[in-house]
């Protein structure tokens, strides 16, 4: 019987092929046929040599990693409306790769019995799906129909001509900014800037008749040799070398050294006698390689939809990969992919700002707090942010509180996006209590130094690593300021916080063996987040405080710092640095493993050296511990 | 009704309903049945407000079969204005409806044994307890969880964070990023409490085992 869900379902599909080329009545009465699974992240829909289930499947929600866990090969991902697991319809055999929910995921699975039918009498269908089946992308026609070239200056193209499946295909600009060939020389470079590209194209009657790019400006407007009003006719390099846009990335690469330029003109027949469809320029070869950071920020920095980032942060989880197998250092590794991260925040909030109807009332900066703001972060984890925003008349705070929460829910939702999970404890910027005036900071502020119980010595350590992720750094400073004026008044606030970092629960027993987790999911795992980082992050936040520095909010940084300012401890500090270090590498490596945060750690698969090195670091952690509890006397006034 | 008046009175479809109870649950979580479930009523009193429509669809080992679900429309004697704002359902439309006791017997026969989830569920199960008792029949005997309770149990305990006392099926579809389409109709808002549901396993699992124990 149709119903609701069902309708939904059908409602889905016909956006995508094959199920866009089935009659409705045929797709209603499939869709009622259709199981919806939901996977949790990580869990493995089949496995490989499994034997074939019933049904293949659509990604609804989420996205599917296709690999062969033999070679450690991953084959593809699945999105949104891919398809996946067809080996059951199209040959009898177990399944050759292994499926797994790369994101928490919710798949349609198509039961084979009822969709058989429908390919034996449709030769589109069945069609379209030997071919997918065969070239390997899942999908061929799919990217196109789905994006038009105004939605998207990044696309990727699956050509399905493509038989060499090592060479992936490239990622092209189909947002092609031109202009014709009496244009002014100023006028195409205002183009340029509008649009943040290094090339324009000059074009007569659709056809490409030359390109101009940032060395041409240099090299023969700037020196002097033409004016800027001069047409664009007179510098421009001509004629345009044109290839097909059906081309892998070393093709691109080989034409671009060939012909030693940076900027390929695609058009529809690979000849200068077609419309131009797509613009390849070397920045778009070094992103499709996701191999340099440099190029990545500017990828994202010119996304115009959340969906773009989303999937620029895949590569930035590529480089995060082989920065660590290449043993960079963690220092230099962390304040890149921060760096990274960063750029994704700015770029979320910048989306965010232009789907308001007005600018923003007054200035605002916008904090990243916890490990974002400590600049620790390096897999993606829970968001916590805040809003402060420059104090306006009574009677307008209201509507700029309006205002601003509006905007950090676009923010906190883009973010979500993006990858970043709700904070589970709320402390975001789009809950009320944490989207304030500059004024209502401080008082919050104030509130929390003066009465520090444990609920505001813990709201504290979260705020006070805070960085600036955008706006105004004015209204920072001045809510650093006033924190350093509130603890040298309240001085006794310093040991409750201080109290607060020997809180954590110890690494390792009475017989230096490690503690593990009693009960729940990670029962028998090593909880690295609470029992090693938190102390040593806790710590350095404690020390740093009552030195009224302002700025460092990166836990090795303020040890380094403080290995500076005091001389005497200097050893200790430079160890607790190395130890932080050491122990995100850790987490880092194993979060990238397992797919997950990496805060909990399974013993049994570390190497003996691996738990020595563990162990070492705790040694740091004991004893920095012991500084605070002597320094602010800790035992004295609480006990 | 006499104090005395035994379960034989009843009739056969309770009987059959009621004898599927002397069966043990299933250790096994991923056999455990689950029936998401949503009512819309005329209105929110017990006594007055009658059942609109009911919806209600299985999840079992995190698979929802589509064609399983049940969607039923009740013919209404009492009609309640201003709640059709809300659910859009006009006493006189065309879709194909059934008297109440119909309607529950077909509920009775889907739910079977299974356990029922639903969103603020004291609501649901009150009402459907009450169209029984105008059937001259005991209460549901099912175990009910409630996601408006296990969405407090995923937040983090602290006291920095009031939890609000109640968060509404929006709340749970804006937080788990749902899609809130085919909101307050009965079989939507049930689909949005399954999706919901699941997602809250799995942030439960994260702290314990999931057992039906462990839920309650």
């Amino acid at each position: 019987m149709k119903n609701l869900i069902s309708e939904r379902i059908a409602d889905f599909l016909k956006n995508y092929p094959p199920f866009n080329l089935m009659d409705d009545k045929l797709l209603d009465t499939l869709s009622q046929e259709v199981s919806i699974v939901y996977k949790e992240k990580n869990s493995v829909v089949f496995s490989m040599d499994e034997n074939p289930h019933p049904n293949f499947y659509v990604v609804h929600k989420g996205a599917i990693e296709l690999s062969n866990t033999k070679t450690n090969v991953i084959a593809d991902f699945c999105d949104e409306g891919d398809i996946f697991g067809l080996r059951p319809l199209i040959a009898k055999e177990n399944y050759r790769l292994e499926a797994k929910a790369y994101e928490e995921s919710i798949l349609y699975a198509i039961p084979i019995a009822s969709f058989k039918p429908i390919t034996d009498s449709n030769p589109d269908i069945s069609n379209f799906l030997t071919e997918s089946f065969a070239s390997n992308t899942r999908n061929p026609y799919n990217k196109k129909a789905k994006i038009t070239p105004q939605e998207s200056p990044y696309n990727i193209d699956t050509g399905k001509d493509i038989i060499l499946t090592d060479f992936q295909p490239v990622r092209y600009s189909k947002r092609i900014v031109s202009c014709g060939p009496r244009y002014s020389i100023q006028k195409a470079a205002q183009q340029m800037t509008k649009n943040r590209i290094g090339s324009i194209l000059i074009c007569e009657k659709d056809l490409p008749i030359g390109i101009i790019t940032d060395k041409d400006l240099r090299n023969k407007v700037v020196t002097g040799n033409h004016s800027i009003t001069s047409s664009v006719k007179t510098i421009m390099s001509s004629p345009v070398v044109t290839y097909p846009k059906k081309m892998t990335i070393t093709q691109a690469q080989m034409a671009m050294m060939k012909n030693d330029i940076s900027h390929l003109i695609l058009t529809e027949d690979g000849t200068v006698n077609t419309p131009a469809v797509g613009i390849l320029s070397k920045n778009d070869v070094m992103v499709s390689l996701g191999d340099n950071p440099a190029v990545i920020v500017k990828a994202i920095k010119r996304a115009r939809k959340i969906k773009q980032i989303k999937e620029l942060r895949k590569s930035i989880m590529v480089l995060l990969k082989g920065y660590l197998e290449q043993n960079i250092p963690m220092a230099l590794i962390s304040k890149i992919i921060s760096e990274l991260n960063d750029t994704c925040i700015k770029q979320v909030i910048h989306i965010s700002l232009q789907k308001m109807k007005t600018p923003p009332p007054v200035k605002f900066a916008w904090l990243a707090l916890g490990s974002q703001g400590r600049g620790e972060q390096l897999l993606h984890t829970d968001q916590d942010n805040a809003l402060v925003f420059d104090d306006v008349p009574e009677d307008l705070l209201p509507e700029t509180t309006d205002y601003f929460l509006n905007l950090s829910k676009k923010v906190t939702k883009g973010l979500n996006k993006i990858g970043y999970e709700y904070c589970p404890a709320d402390m975001m910027a789009s809950n009320p209590k944490w989207c304030l005036s500059l004024k209502e900071w401080k008082n919050k502020i104030s509130y929390w130094i003066i009465n520090p119980g444990p609920n505001q010595v813990l709201m504290s350590s979260i705020f006070f690593d805070y960085s600036l992720a955008y706006g105004e750094r004015s209204l920072l400073d001045q809510m650093s300021d006033h924190i350093f004026k509130s603890v040298k008044k309240y001085p006794i606030f310093l040991v409750h916080i201080a109290n607060g970092a020997l809180q954590n629960p110890s690494p390792t027993g009475f017989f230096r063996q490690f503690l593990v987790e009693q009960d729940g999911q990670h029962k028998d795992f090593f909880d690295l987040k609470s029992r090693a980082l938190r102390p040593l992050i806790d710590a350095a936040r404690v020390l740093i405080l009552s030195h009224s520095i302002k700025g460092i909010s990166n836990t090795w940084e303020r040890y380094e710092k403080l290995a500076e300012l005091e001389p005497n401890n200097q050893d200790l500090y430079l160890a607790c640095s190395y130890a932080t270090k050491a122990l995100l590498k850790f987490r880092t490596k194993q979060g990238i493993l397992h797919n997950d945060s990496g805060r909990y750690i399974e013993l049994e698969a570390l190497t003996k050296e691996e738990k020595m090195k563990l162990k070492r670091t705790f040694k740091a952690v004991k004893e920095i511990q012991d500084v605070i509890s002597i320094r602010f006397k800790v035992s004295n006034i609480l006990g | 009704m006499s104090f005395f008046s035994t379960s034989s009175n009843h009739p056969s479809f309770w009987l059959d309903y009621a004898n599927l109870f002397k069966q043990k649950k299933s250790k096994n979580f991923e056999e455990l049945v689950f029936v998401v479930l949503d009512t819309e009523t005329t209105g929110f009193d017990k006594f007055q407000d009658r059942i609109l429509s009911i919806g209600a669809l299985k999840i079992q080992n995190n698979i929802i079969q589509v064609h399983e679900v049940l969607d039923i429309y009740i013919r209404q004697e009492k009609f309640n204005k201003e709640t059709v704002a809300v659910h859009g359902i006009l006493k006189n439309s065309k879709r194909k409806r059934v008297e109440e006791t119909v309607a529950i017997q077909q509920f009775l026969e889907y739910v079977g044994d299974a356990i029922i989830v639903a969103h603020h569920a004291s609501f649901d199960i009150g009402m459907i307890n009450m169209a029984l008792k105008r059937m001259g029949l005991p209460k549901l005997k099912n175990i009910v969880l409630d996601t408006g309770t296990l969405y407090k149990k995923t937040l983090i305990k602290s006291y920095l964070v009031q939890p609000q006392q109640h968060y509404t099926l929006d709340d749970l579809a804006d937080k788990f990023a749902i899609s809130k389409k085919d909101r307050h109709t009965a079989l939507g808002d049930a689909y949005i409490t399954a999706v919901a549901f699941l997602k809250l396993l799995t942030k439960i699992k994260e702290k314990k085992e999931l057992t039906l124990k462990n839920l309650r």
